[in-house]
């Protein structure tokens, strides 16, 4: 037979209460925590959307800028300018960064693979207009020249430890019965590697790069002193070369409304090609633990 | 009844018999042609005689300076079923691995002794490891086909992995799914993702795997552990089919499994060999009063 026995309890002490208040007290300060997190990137995004939008149309992606008084005009140039030193910065920093971060997985040399895996993490907090002082005097000034491929080479030490770092926890997820399967089978190493254990972490080493992308893609400062920026349509690696955040940096400090405006829409495109990168390497990822 | 595992004798034979010239010229039977043995005569073997296709000599193993293993010596005779079982721990799984260098993977592992593939030291520094490893093939535990390569990819894995392609692919993927029973399971989804196989298909498709290559040693170890009943009982029944050309040395915590497949039994107790013998006899008339104690159940 059920009793029930809420009559039994004994009445609400004080000290219950005050336990009830407190816990209410840190649900509402957590929560308000979880908002205030949020908040910064909505407002951003709200920002630079109802800003940057009046200006987006097909003539400002595509365009080349118009002269000083003259409304019109896009960043064509800095859209292709940013993909061209992004992609440039991965073509330095994946063959390096994926054979290091498959390296550091392996555990074969446990004291030289801590020592790399340190610098890894040093590397990726060295402040980024430091990078860019370095690729300044590494590839600047010998050639006399602001270049791409400067700009290229400083978004690649940036992009570098995040490539290294995430293949070697992709890596790392794979299964080490994968690795004996394969060397029980006579493989020697780098075939077990290149046939077996790369095609399996596969998505994640490719979200690691997407990463990096978007990650150099909205870098500035390592570019205002290698890659320069430019008014003009330019590919050729030994040329200056624009870029997105150069362009919305300049526009942005500039006296004309109009560049003003244009900043903004610069901004929106920009926040919309990191956002997307970051985005799909996200989703990239938490779908390959099916 | 030998009382002791590896009497001297035994192991004068089997140096003698399949000495490092004689294996060297020895041709590999079954190099060529590949359907001879198995289907079309199969009484064949049963009338060879069977030499001793590996010897392991004063085998000691671990890691760093931890033995597992210790000073173990056993004959693997040629053709037939070698079961080891022992209690979890007894060094079972690294007495296998170290037939085909697979314990050496392992960061500091420690080896001495010797272990003979045909009369030639495999520890001995003229054979290399991937050499090795193509001639004595493995099966794992777990079922662990590579999920990123189809069945057909799977099967051709040795070939692929070693830089090596096979004269006849078609060929030798209907042949080795044959021997390993599940190209009628199979055959129309060769192209399925490897890991889309059931665990007891999952298994064979490792056999295959194992089998293209031609090995002249298969190793399995505790092959039917993540199996149930059915699957694991196929299984046997292979091991039981392959034994006619292929060595097996089979690992197993489950002596019903042992007593069914193999011919001879090595108990391991501890990092040391007890007992090694007939099949038959062992379980029937065990020498050492510990083999006994196993086998009937008072521990392990």
């Amino acid at each position: 037979m059920i009793v029930n026995n809420v009559g039994l309890l004994p009445p609400i002490s004080p000290r219950l209460r005050s336990r009830r208040i407190a816990d209410r007290v840190f649900r509402w300060a957590v929560m308000a925590s979880v908002l205030l997190v949020l908040l910064p990137l909505v407002a951003i995004m709200g920002t630079v959307i109802v800003r940057g939008a009046p200006a987006l149309d097909w003539n400002f992606l595509t365009s080349l800028p118009k002269p000083v008084g003259e409304t019109g005009g896009g960043v064509g140039h800095a859209i292709l300018g940013t993909l061209f030193l992004a992609l440039g910065g991965l073509l330095i920093a994946v063959p390096v960064g994926v054979p290091a971060g498959v390296f550091l997985a392996s555990d074969r040399m446990p004291r030289l693979g801590g020592t790399v895996r340190l610098c890894a993490d040093v590397l990726s907090g060295v402040p980024s207009i430091v990078v860019g002082m370095f690729a300044y005097t590494l590839l600047v000034l010998p050639f006399k020249q602001f270049s791409a491929m400067a700009g290229a080479f400083a978004l690649a030490v940036i992009m570098l430890p995040t490539i290294a770092r995430t293949t070697e926890e992709v890596v790392r997820l794979v299964p080490s019965t994968m690795t004996e399967a394969a060397l029980a089978l006579g493989a020697p190493r780098w075939r077990v590697m290149m046939q077996v254990v790369l095609p399996s972490a596969g998505k994640g080493v490719a979200a690691g790069v997407i990463a990096a992308f978007s990650r150099g893609a909205g870098e500035t400062a390592p570019l205002m002193f290698t890659a320069f920026g430019s008014q003009f349509l330019t590919t050729s690696p030994m040329q200056p070369i624009a870029a997105l955040p150069l362009v919305l940096f300049n526009y942005a400090v500039s006296p004309y409304d109009d560049w003003h405006a244009q900043a903004w829409a610069a901004a929106l495109v920009l926040a919309t090609l990191v956002l997307a990168g970051n985005v799909i390497a996200k989703v990239a990822t938490t779908r390959r633990s099916r | 009844m030998n009382p002791m595992p590896m009497p001297t004798e035994t192991r004068r034979i089997a140096t003698g018999a399949a000495g490092r010239d004689v294996a060297l010229v020895a041709p590999r039977p079954h190099l060529g042609m590949p359907f001879q043995r198995d289907e079309d005569s199969p009484t064949a073997p049963d009338k060879e005689p069977r030499g001793i296709k590996m010897v392991i000599d004063s085998l000691t193993a671990g890691y760093g300076s931890h033995a597992v293993l210790r000073n173990v010596s056993l004959p693997v005779i040629e053709r037939t079923v070698t079961a080891v079982i022992g209690p979890s721990g007894c060094g079972k799984s690294t007495l296998v691995r170290c037939l085909n260098r697979m314990h050496e993977i392992i960061p500091n592992a420690c080896v001495s002794g010797r272990v003979l593939l045909d009369g030639r030291d495999i520890y001995g520094g003229h054979l290399d490891p991937i050499e090795l490893r193509r001639r004595v093939g493995m099966v794992f535990q777990k079922p662990n086909p590579f999920p990123t390569m189809t069945v057909r990819d799977n099967v051709l894995a040795g070939w692929r992995l070693t830089g090596t392609r096979p004269p006849n692919a078609d060929g030798v993927v209907e042949d080795a799914l044959r021997r390993a029973a599940l190209w009628d399971e199979v055959k129309d989804r060769l192209k399925a993702p490897g890991a889309s196989l059931s665990g007891g298909q999952a298994q064979r498709l490792c056999i295959a795997r194992a089998l293209a290559v031609r090995p002249d040693v298969l190793l399995m170890d505790e092959p039917c552990s993540a199996l149930d009943p059915i699957a694991t009982a196929r299984i046997e029944e292979l091991i039981h089919e392959l034994a006619s050309s292929v060595t097996i040395v089979i690992v197993t915590h489950n002596m019903q499994q042992a007593a069914r497949v193999s011919e001879n039994t090595a108990f391991l107790y501890m990092g040391e060999l007890i007992e090694f013998g007939a099949t038959a006899g062992l379980f029937t008339r065990p020498s050492d009063p510990r083999t006994e104690d196993y086998i009937t159940g008072r521990f392990g």
